[in-house]
């Protein structure tokens, strides 16, 4: 990983009259533009899984970390920054995925989470639970959840998975709609 | 059998599992007894084919190094008839009611969670980096089958019977989750797998614990399938195996190479 100063010296000729001095940040600047495909109201720099913009070899390197390993939408996304970079003038452009560290609903940004709330989807609760293997019961719940819509944290678990791996379906008591809950992970 | 093919044989057993696994959950799709619970099935199906396709991907970069080429992700999942597969028998058995769909993922999530657990250490790194990612996900099915079985266990008379039969019925398969051959015997003393027997103790723990919170009555036969070093990890299936690859690798058959 180099930054952006030192890869001006490091980099070859050819590169530097074809990557704009200024490519991370606007590499930056396109990334934010880029919708979750399946949740296209936060971007994903707010979900938290762009990990770092990089030059390697004169190239635009994207870090992307996954949501959930099998999340089908994970190679779209990548389809998609490449194409938002180029248009950003990053030409070859390209994204690595990264696994770990793994990803957490803790990268989300506020932002993120306000737009998840606005859209009907109640964010995750707090900070992702720690995976104690021990300690596991059968019955281990969540704290109250609030409902997008009512606020009311009067509000019960239907089912652990809903539209998509990464969120569960809740049931608001107080005004009785349906909500997708996003998973504390 | 030098370390690398040790790795690749031991990759193999984690990613058939869990493809084995997913692909038994993707039957149940459009047939789930409520709505939700067909989408909850699918998503774990759906979270085990992500963790199957990393263990393959790294099971191909360790066959590149043994063979010069490495096998593509397809290519292991597709193209490979059942003795090759190494998954444990307990996965193929068939969906039968949703008792015994319950039953076969509660004994699988317990061992998997603590599996993947003990993997997150690994001396492998690649392998410590899916385990870790693996985990968190795994976390949710272990509660999820957990759940249903105290729902079921401590529900009415029928789902009380039929929670029991199944979980008896299952259980001679679960001797062959903690089963060490040498293969496995080797990577354990490198650091590289889990060490089963020390996992035994805790999974034998919960699944007393769910079964009394459940109302029901731990198994406790002691004879096991696959023993004796001839199990689905040593390529020794069940008959259902071949009829379920049958399904699954049907167009990669008939259709070489196809694509979307």
């Amino acid at each position: 990983m180099v930054s952006v100063a030192a890869s001006a010296a490091l980099a070859p000729a050819w590169a530097a009259a074809t990557v704009p001095a200024d490519a991370i940040e606007r590499a930056w600047a396109a990334l934010a533009t880029v919708p979750d495909p399946e949740i296209p109201m936060v971007s994903v720099v707010e979900l938290g899984i762009v990990r770092d913009v990089r030059l390697d070899d004169g190239a635009v390197v994207v870090d992307v970390t996954p949501t959930y390993s099998g999340c089908p939408a994970t190679d779209i996304i990548a389809r998609d920054i490449e194409t938002a970079l180029a248009a950003a003038g990053c030409p070859g452009a390209r994204v690595v995925t990264r696994l770990a560290p793994a990803w957490t609903t803790d990268w989300i940004a506020p932002e993120g989470r306000r737009k998840l709330a606005a859209f009907g989807i109640a964010p995750p609760g707090g900070p992702a639970p720690r995976i104690d293997v021990t300690g596991i019961s059968p019955l281990r719940r969540a704290a109250a959840v609030a409902c997008p819509r009512c606020a009311s944290t009067r509000t019960r678990l239907v089912a652990q998975f809903g539209s998509t791996a990464c969120k569960a379906q809740y049931r608001c008591e107080a005004c009785l709609e349906p909500f997708d809950y996003f998973k504390p992970h | 059998m030098t370390a690398d093919a040790a790795l690749f044989d031991y990759l193999l057993r984690l990613a058939d599992t869990d493809l084995v696994l997913a692909q038994r959950l993707g039957e149940w799709v459009g047939k789930g007894p409520v709505l939700e619970e067909d989408i909850a099935l699918t998503n774990v199906g759906l979270d085990l084919i992500g963790q199957a396709r990393l263990w393959y991907a790294h099971a191909g970069d360790v066959e590149a190094r043994l063979a010069g080429r490495g096998r593509t992700e397809d290519e292991l999942a597709f193209l490979r008839d059942g003795a090759a597969y190494r998954n444990v028998q307990l996965v193929e058995q068939p969906n039968g009611s949703y008792a015994d769909t319950t039953a076969r993922q509660f004994y699988f999530d317990q061992w998997h969670l603590r599996v993947l657990h003990a993997l997150t250490t690994s001396r492998d790194g690649r392998v410590a980096e899916i385990a870790a990612k693996s985990l968190k996900e795994v976390a949710y099915h272990v509660e999820r089958s957990a759940d249903w079985i105290v729902r079921l266990g401590d529900g009415t008379d029928t789902s009380h019977e039929r929670m029991q039969a199944a979980l008896d019925e299952l259980w001679p398969y679960t001797g062959e989750l903690f089963a060490v051959d040498a293969v496995e015997q080797a990577l354990i003393d490198a650091g590289i797998a889990a060490d089963l027997g020390v996992l035994h103790g805790p999974w034998r723990d919960a699944i007393a614990r769910v079964c009394a919170e459940a109302t029901l009555t731990m198994p406790a036969g002691e004879w096991m399938q696959g023993g004796g070093g001839r199990g689905g990890k040593q390529g020794v299936h069940t008959e259902h195996l071949g009829r379920l690859l049958a399904e699954m690798q049907h167009l990669q058959r008939t259709y070489p190479g196809a694509t979307w």
